[in-house]
């Protein structure tokens, strides 16, 4: 609702100007001693909070073995198309030959990522993350894109308890196969 | 020591003289290199910012507590700023004045540096135990030479701002021109009562800055001890809110107005000349601040009530003059640095004024309350003197109440200013 504002006459305080001066000089006064609210980024950093979506990451699970299995949902979801999967097969005599496949290439090009989270939302097995990295530099754009080691690299292990893979093995050794 | 003042007796008048001049320039001139990292800081730190803390050569910062320190500080930022500038390539636009544009930088150092030799800026007592100033020139004229001087210092704005042939800089050349024209006669009344209560009648009469010390010099409790700001406050306003206006100071920086004039009358600028321009300002600053305090803080006196000779005595220093000199000339740089604290203070506190409002403060408020200030003080100066007694000052007293009634009455209160 539209109101008016009054705009009183000034006081005779306001108009010899002075006191108000003095008073401003006091409040700068009382900043000049005030603790810096500058965060020196590059030396101290605000702390993560937890949920944060940083630079997306590829997880182990605790085997050790490479979680994705090159389904390609992300690479389908991913709105800018900043994702690149090139599928391979695990060779049979593998001691990982009982998961379906893994990624022989995974390619994220950071230039065109936009932190949406969707690779991570779609990923049936939890394989892909957004984590605590903020940070991508680079002196040029191939420097940018993140290949498979890379992003194992920067995404670690999963401390999951699943097993799936391990799982599905067992049941297809006592003739459960589905 | 006694030696060293031999030595320095026996040395050529010319000799001593330029060795004076330089030595004061030799302070000058840091103070004003200093006090552009002075006033980053202290604009950082009422922003909640820390201010420059990076710069360290590589060589200091082994040294333990001492490097840190001075690198939080930013003192290294100092020396890397000057370097900086005396380094730079120094471009000159194709469109200026070449001549009066490379003139413009020298006549702004000119007059900064010219002022500073005729405000004694210490004294000390020679072996009759009578209290000799240190100036370069203790000329009889004293604050005229300031003033007359000090204020051929807007020809650089002119000058800059005409020459660098393009909008912005005149128009901040222009808007200086005016607004140091406006404050220039407010200042010079707000001076005068002063100089009234010096020159007693039938006396010599004097515009020297050390008589107007000595006249604040009275020792213990005594009308004569008193500095001028206390008995006469008014002009000492005025001849402050003037100062920040002749210094180009914020609230009253017309002439830069980054806002909305780029950077006013230096915006071509770049490099040395640039920090010459820079430099000239707080130049300007220093020796207003001096100015001011010779005036109505005292000078070089301690305190109100314990002037310089009375603390030399005290601290059985009358026999070592140089010892004295230094002394004074600490307790005034002091004062002046302090001086100098608030000019960055209030360039924090108080937004800058229109331009309208500029000009109406100058000739509307300052002016009017100068010559009222002028007229009240003759006329008390004169009851005081020929002991005209208590009826004249309650008459002066009522006619005082009634102007200021009067003034407040008639005074659009809607006015901002």
């Amino acid at each position: 609702m539209p109101y008016v504002v009054e705009r009183k006459p000034l006081t005779l305080a306001e108009r010899f100007y002075l006191p108000q001066i003095f008073a401003g000089m006091r409040v700068t006064l009382k900043h000049l001693f005030a603790p810096n609210v500058t965060l020196q980024y590059p030396g101290a950093s605000v702390g993560i909070p937890p949920g944060y979506r940083g630079v997306p990451t590829l997880v182990k699970d605790p085997n050790g073995r490479e979680k994705c299995v090159s389904c390609q949902l992300c690479e389908f979801v991913c709105p800018p198309k900043a994702i690149r999967i090139t599928p391979g097969e695990i060779p049979t005599d593998a001691p990982t030959a009982h998961v379906e496949k893994a990624p022989q290439e995974f390619q994220i090009d950071m230039l065109r990522c936009i932190y949406c989270g969707l690779c991570q939302e779609v990923c049936p097995e939890e394989a892909i993350f957004l984590q605590n990295q903020y940070s991508m530099t680079g002196y040029t754009r191939a420097e940018m894109v993140n290949n498979k080691a890379k992003l194992y690299e920067l995404g670690g292990t999963l401390p999951d308890q699943h097993h799936k893979w391990d799982k599905k093995k067992a049941a297809a050794e006592h003739g459960n196969a589905h | 020591m006694n030696a060293v003042i031999q030595l320095w007796s026996g040395l050529h008048p010319l000799l001593q003289m330029a060795i004076k001049g330089l030595c004061v320039i030799g302070v000058l001139f840091p103070i004003g290199g200093a006090c552009s990292l002075v006033e980053r800081k202290i604009s950082a730190w009422m922003q909640g910012r820390p201010g420059p803390n990076r710069a360290i050569p590589f060589w200091f910062a082994w040294v333990p507590v001492v490097g840190p320190l001075l690198q939080r500080l930013g003192v290294f930022h100092l020396m890397a700023d000057g370097g900086k500038m005396f380094l730079k390539e120094d471009p000159v636009p194709g469109h200026v004045n070449k001549f009066y544009f490379v003139l413009a930088p020298v006549v702004a150092m000119i007059p900064a540096l010219t002022t500073v030799t005729v405000v004694p800026f210490g004294a000390y007592l020679d072996d009759a135990g009578k209290l000799v100033p240190l100036v370069l020139a203790n000329l009889d004229v004293g604050i005229l030479a300031v003033f007359a001087v000090s204020s051929l210092g807007v020809y650089s704005l002119i000058l800059a701002g005409w020459a660098s042939n393009s909008k912005y800089p005149f128009l901040g050349g222009v808007r200086a021109s005016a607004q140091l024209i406006s404050y220039e006669l407010s200042m010079t009344l707000a001076v005068l009562p002063v100089f009234l209560w010096v020159n007693a009648p039938g006396a010599t009469g004097t515009l020297n800055l050390f008589a107007v010390v000595q006249a604040q010099s009275g020792s213990g409790l005594s009308w004569h001890s008193l500095w001028f700001i206390f008995y006469m406050p008014v002009a000492a306003l005025v001849f402050l809110v003037s100062l920040f206006a002749e210094t180009n100071r914020l609230p009253f920086d017309m002439a830069e107005g980054e806002a909305d004039l780029v950077g006013g009358f230096h915006t071509e600028y770049g490099s040395l000349k640039w920090g010459l321009f820079f430099v000239a300002e707080y130049g300007h600053m220093t020796v207003g601040s001096g100015v001011f305090i010779l005036l109505f803080l005292g000078g070089w006196n301690p305190l109100p009530g314990l002037p310089l000779a009375d603390l030399a005595a005290w601290l059985h220093l009358t026999h070592l003059p140089i010892v004295v000199g230094l002394l004074s000339i600490a307790i005034f740089l002091a004062k002046v640095l302090f001086f100098i604290f608030v000019f960055m203070w209030v360039r924090w506190t108080v937004p800058r004024f229109r331009y309208d409002q500029i000009m109406k403060l100058g000739w509307q408020k300052l002016l009017p309350l100068a010559i009222g200030n002028l007229i009240v003080y003759a006329i008390a100066i004169a009851i005081h003197q020929l002991q005209l007694g208590l009826l004249a000052w309650v008459g002066l007293a009522a006619g005082v109440v009634i102007a200021a009634l009067a003034a407040l009455a008639l005074s659009p209160g809607k006015t901002t200013v």
